[in-house]
């Protein structure tokens, strides 16, 4: 099963804000190996070969909050999502 | 401005075990949580060991929704073809509550459901954004424009702990403190489960992995059995993610474990119902936040309280345990009506006469025997190697048994110089 396919087995109440925020920036500048494409859970971040921007899909966000431990540049503004959105674990 | 006792941000096992102990106590006590309700930001592997924590919780778990007792334990090397399990099982695992599979959705609620009727406030879908100052004191939390004073902030705010950060207790988090675990939740039929573990109703098996699982990298599997579910996942040390070259995608690692024919059987037919992932402090005793502040304690995850010990990982009992620890100084400060750290240091001392920091201190060198990369790719591979030699019988004369196992461990380099050197270090863990 795809990742994706997994995540649309979770209960997810999503506000139209995103909760993670990019300094493209300083991914440009700083970042050359960007882990943050590797290591997320729900594969949410891409490379967006046009734009030359860092993507993040950050609906799917399980909320486990390893892109912002591995983004040493800073890059990554990650804080929880408003209370009652984001991920809603039925097991857990 | 008025001001109640405590407010405990985070409404995980840490921070209702510290509101249960201060319940009854007339304390104005009021636990706030993100979720939707207590449990449902949390994950599990995983299992709850009892024992630890049994004479510190009274009447805390009676009733408690636990999913099965582990009866059966079981350890995997994972060869990339083959495979050496252990498989234990006694009598004293199945007569006594040594440990239980659980799951915290709805473990958690559960728990939280017990804190209301004692009349403790949990207030869900409340983010905290940040914590309020007086001088070098902490004295409240603020969520939004709204404000709430209390003598006393207790960061229950898990393993990622803003309020931790914030109340500048705990360190910058850096890759090597921290693993992610995946899990996916796959339902089978209590029937089924307890057949294919051979294990009885109620009963349960806890089954660790480690090698192909995570492609020789820090960290390991994991299966967990419950009622009509089992936990499946992996856990993988971050820094060991962001060495590998060339880079692996951590999401693939769950498919193609789940893929190995020691797993899929087990999950045959199963029906995944969720998909989750969470950060694991594994610090170690070195990891740790500060404990306390003027005004402010951390407990579970945030403070660091977990402890990876190879043969497994402990984590909530540690939080429980703490939680109600934090609640006995409170307690204390209460009744000195003083919530400075002269009384919040009472905390950490407390602590350290508890498995708590006990464990965590006399495990503290694990850690760096961990590290030692032999452990997941060398070991996993070379023990099935072993025992396939052994176990083969070929066209021609069977070799000697002693003679095949000394030769095999010779040329594999099991009795190198390098990896008894290493072994050595065994007796300091």
């Amino acid at each position: 099963m795809k990742v994706e396919e997994k995540l649309a087995l979770n209960v997810f109440k999503n506000d139209k804000e995103s909760h993670i925020k990019i300094h493209q920036d300083i991914c440009r500048k700083k970042c050359l190996t960007r882990f943050c494409i590797s290591v997320c859970p729900a594969h949410l971040y891409s490379f967006n070969e046009e734009t030359k921007e860092i993507v993040v899909e950050f609906a799917g966000c399980l909320e486990c909050g390893t892109c912002k431990v591995v983004c040493k540049e800073g890059a990554i503004e990650w804080i929880y999502p408003k209370g009652e959105y984001g991920v809603q674990y039925r097991f857990g | 401005m008025e001001k109640i006792d405590v407010v405990i941000v985070g409404g995980g096992l840490a921070g209702l075990s510290c509101a249960y102990a201060l319940a009854n106590k007339d304390l104005q006590v009021i636990v706030v949580e993100r979720g939707d309700f207590p449990g449902s930001k949390n994950v599990t592997g995983g299992r709850l060991y009892l024992l630890p924590i049994k004479k510190m919780t009274g009447d805390m778990l009676d009733g408690a929704p636990f999913e099965r007792k582990v009866v059966r334990e079981r350890w995997s090397l994972l060869g990339d073809e083959n495979s050496f399990t252990i498989d234990f099982t006694s009598t004293v695992l199945r007569e006594k509550n040594h440990s239980y599979t659980i799951l915290r959705s709805s473990f958690d609620r559960w728990l939280s459901e017990k804190l209301i009727e004692k009349g403790i406030f949990v207030i869900p879908k409340y983010r905290v954004d940040d914590v309020l100052w007086e001088n070098d004191s902490i004295v409240g939390i603020k969520a939004g424009e709204e404000k709430i004073y209390a003598n006393v902030v207790v960061a229950a705010d898990g393993v990622l702990s803003f309020i931790g950060e914030k109340a500048q207790l705990k360190p910058a988090m850096v890759p090597q403190n921290y693993a992610v675990g995946i899990k996916e939740i796959i339902e089978l039929p209590e029937s089924t489960i307890n057949e294919r573990f051979n294990v009885g109703s109620s009963e349960g098996c806890a089954h660790l992995f480690i090698g192909d699982v995570t492609k020789g990298m820090f960290g390991g599997g994991f299966l967990y059995t419950n009622k009509s579910s089992v936990s499946i996942g992996i856990a993988i040390g971050i820094k060991a993610l962001m060495d590998r070259a060339p880079l692996i995608e951590a999401h693939n690692l769950i498919d193609s474990f789940k893929e190995r024919y020691e797993i899929k059987k087990l999950i045959e037919g199963g029906v995944i119902s969720e998909y989750s992932a969470h950060l694991i402090p594994e610090g170690g005793f070195e990891g740790l936040s500060k404990l306390f502040g003027n005004g402010i304690l951390i407990i579970g995850d945030a403070a660091g309280f977990a402890l990876n010990m190879g043969i497994t990982v402990r984590g909530m009992e540690f939080a429980i345990a703490s939680g109600i620890i934090a609640a006995e100084t409170i307690l204390k400060a209460k009744e000195m009506n003083d919530f400075s750290q002269n009384i919040m240091s009472l905390y950490e001392k407390r602590l350290k006469e508890t498995f708590v920091l006990k464990d965590l201190y006399a495990f503290r060198k694990i850690r760096t025997f961990l590290e030692n990369e032999d452990l997941f790719s060398y070991y996993p591979r070379s023990f099935p190697e072993l025992i396939e030699k052994i176990m083969w019988f070929g066209e021609g004369k069977k070799r000697k048994i002693g003679s095949t196992l000394w030769e095999t461990m010779r040329s594999t380099g099991m009795l190198s110089f390098k990896r008894l050197k290493n072994l050595y270090k065994i007796k300091d863990i």
